[in-house]
């Protein structure tokens, strides 16, 4: 994507509450994220002899052809196999080398879920799975290359971790740091240039999610490029008064959860942001633990259920609701359910959804709706009532 | 290391034996697959106590042999061979299928030394064995990739991905049994979906192929042991075996591949397997 950026360009500078320690970094040239793969793989591949590289007849895309070139004994074509990609990376696991399996997210693990469950999950094998071209950003190839599943495939794994960077930078640590963890893991990138935020000097640990801004009023927590746009989102929330935190949750399992757990405490509400389907992803695991946890006011943002279609990455970002826009009015809405007994939002109904309701039934559509205005139970804590107090008198 | 045996009377008794530890540990569990594990016998009994290079009181040690089970469903007569082998005492054999068992109904790695995969799900064994060959030959290692696939998993895609990918490199350190014994759940393979010439198939995806019948202990023997020879393509030892060998009332019937014998079927059976014992120690089978 060139030219139009994922959200209008804002001066996150003027960000307050930035977390010095994230040693973040603005307004620097848009890269794919899967460009860090690639590079990855050259420093690991001269640092490393047990690395090898298996692809399925996308070298050039997935940045695996330089791997390629350098180290043509290391690397393994198996053709458009996506089966055998991952049985075959098993089978190199089991003489102690590190393979990296790559293809398209919705191939791998979309078409070789079982043999990945049966002979790297179960089988517990050191294969690192690698999707690329994933969420709604894929753009004009459209829905059959737009893998939205897949967070939610590999996280429902035991064994398997999942690792969603949001960026160039943190894709080069994410792939070091799945190289040197002893286990099966998946990885998954985007298709298109995206911002790059974090730099060499950010941190970046398996399982620790990072504070990018602190924030009292609610807690959005994303992961993948739209972190971007959440940064966005809350500057403009700072321009309305809002004081948002932002947490990269780039490691969807396992989850960080005393800082999921914590977040939710201080801000009493948390919003979810993932280029994912809205079943199984990173909203849905925050939504398990803070159930069990620390119930809070909670909204995801992801694709509800639903395929994704051909167009550029900025119009689709668009209509399936990862604006910056979006993310603000959602975190509104958020806000004012703290503490009070109003209803749940309903979601915007599209206007094909509303066609396929009514010629199932006229009736229906009113069921529909009054079943999405199920009242929440009132939930409030003496934090959240000194949140709203502060809000009130705002 | 393994105490090989080298005579084939006294492999052809560790066969009956083995097929024997496997009518008693499915009866006892309750479920399991009955044909395919007795027609292999002769195969495993040679693999264990002949062929592959292991060593039963070291299960990691590097220099061995790997075995790949790509059908796991046949692991009653694997976790026979194991246990007469020394990997495991052999009480342990009744525990198969049972909650807390080493013996999973289909073979878990992690659960038991000495296996080198998981598996059950068909057609992925062969791509497994083919990582192993890869890793070793470009390791320099001597050491052989033995992979036991069926037929009915022959129906699967995954299974031709691997012998695509095995002849593209050349494979010469793979060896792979197939354990053809024309019958899958439902009923025939040539039924089902049919496979024949499997030979013809294997030689037009650059392997080569070697014909056996799986249950003459002469002829397994002679073929694996010249099978560590093999240059220049992964090698198909196509074994044609009788499901259910050795138990009348079970061979060529394709309704015992999933099922176990009753208490009563199984005492039949074992009747029928030490009538077999005897011959052999006489030199009449």
């Amino acid at each position: 994507m060139t030219g139009e950026s994922r959200s209008s360009k804002a001066s996150l500078e003027s960000l307050k509450g930035i977390n010095k320690s994230a040693k973040l970094k603005f307004n620097q040239p848009e890269v794919p994220t899967r460009d860090g793969y690639g590079d990855a793989l050259l420093a690991l591949g001269a640092e490393n002899k047990n690395i090898f590289v298996l692809c399925a007849d996308l070298s050039e895309s997935t940045r695996v052809l330089r791997f390629k070139e350098r180290f043509p004994e290391r690397f393994i074509e198996v053709g458009v196999a996506e089966q055998n990609l991952v049985t075959v990376g098993s089978g190199l696991a089991a003489m102690g080398k590190i393979p990296f399996v790559s293809s398209y997210a919705i191939f791998c693990p979309g078409r070789c879920w079982e043999q990945i469950r049966t002979t790297i999950g179960y089988n517990n094998r050191n294969v690192k799975i690698i999707g690329a071209h994933a969420g709604i950003s894929v753009g004009p190839d459209g829905a059959t290359h737009q893998a939205l599943e897949d967070i939610a495939l590999m996280r429902c794994m035991p064994n398997m971790i999942v690792i969603v960077p949001a960026d160039y930078q943190e894709t080069i640590k994410a792939t070091k740091a799945i190289a040197k963890h002893d286990g099966p893991s998946y990885m998954r990138f985007a298709r298109d240039k995206t911002h790059q935020f974090t730099t060499k000097h950010s941190p970046f640990s398996i399982g620790k999610a990072i504070v990018l801004k602190e924030g009292k009023d609610l807690a959005i927590m994303g992961c993948g490029p739209v972190l971007y746009d959440c940064l966005a989102a809350a500057l403009a929330l700072q321009k309305k008064g809002i004081d948002a935190m932002v947490i990269n949750c780039h490691t969807v399992k396992p989850l960080d959860r005393q800082a999921i757990i914590s977040a939710a405490k201080n801000c009493g509400a948390v919003l979810t942001v993932e280029e994912a389907q809205i079943i199984g992803g990173l909203g849905s695991a925050v939504a398990e633990l803070l159930g069990e946890a620390m119930p809070v006011p909670l909204k995801r943002i992801g694709v509800r259920d639903h395929y994704g279609e051909s167009g550029q990455p900025a119009e689709l970002l668009s209509k399936f609701g990862f604006s910056k826009e979006h993310i603000v009015s959602a975190a509104e809405g958020l806000i004012a359910r703290i503490g009070r007994n109003v209803p749940v939002i309903v979601d915007k109904i599209s206007r094909e959804q509303r066609s396929r309701i009514k010629t199932l039934s006229k009736g229906k559509e009113r069921n529909i709706k009054r079943q999405s205005a199920i009242k929440i139970k009132k939930h409030i804590s003496p934090h959240n009532k000194k949140i709203q107090k502060h809000l009130r008198k705002r | 290391m393994i105490q090989k045996i080298s005579t084939v009377r006294e492999l052809k008794l560790k066969a009956n034996l083995l097929r024997q530890e496997v009518i008693n540990m499915l009866a006892e569990a309750g479920s399991g697959h009955s044909a395919g594990a007795l027609g292999m016998a002769d195969i495993f009994a040679a693999l264990y106590f002949n062929v592959l290079e292991h060593d039963p009181s070291a299960p990691e040690w590097k220099g061995r042999d790997r075995l790949v089970l790509s059908n796991g469903h046949i692991c009653p007569i694997m976790y026979a061979a194991m246990a007469e082998a020394g990997y495991f005492k052999k009480e342990e054999l009744m525990t198969l299928r049972k909650l807390g068992s080493r013996l999973q109904g289909h073979p878990h790695r992690e659960s038991l030394p000495g296996l080198e995969t998981t598996s059950g799900p068909l057609g992925c064994g062969i791509s497994q064995a083919s990582g192993m060959a890869l890793a070793l030959k470009r390791d320099g290692m001597p050491n052989k990739v033995f992979c036991l696939t069926s037929d009915g998993e022959h129906d699967e895609g995954n299974t031709w991905e691997s012998v695509l990918f095995a002849a593209k490199y050349q494979l010469d350190n793979l060896i792979v049994i197939l354990d053809r014994n024309y019958i899958q759940i439902d009923g025939n393979t040539e039924q089902i979906m049919p496979l024949d010439s499997v030979e013809k198939k294997y030689r037009a995806f650059n392997w080569n192929v070697m014909m056996i019948d799986g249950n003459d202990m002469e002829q397994v023997v002679t073929a694996l042991r010249n099978a560590r020879a093999n240059t220049g393509r992964p090698l198909m030892i196509i074994a044609n075996t009788v499901p259910g060998k050795g138990v009348s009332f079970m061979e060529r019937n394709y309704l015992w591949h999933g099922k176990p014998p009753t208490a009563a079927e199984a005492k039949k059976a074992l009747e029928e397997l030490d009538d077999w014992r005897i011959k052999i120690v006489k030199g009449l089978a």
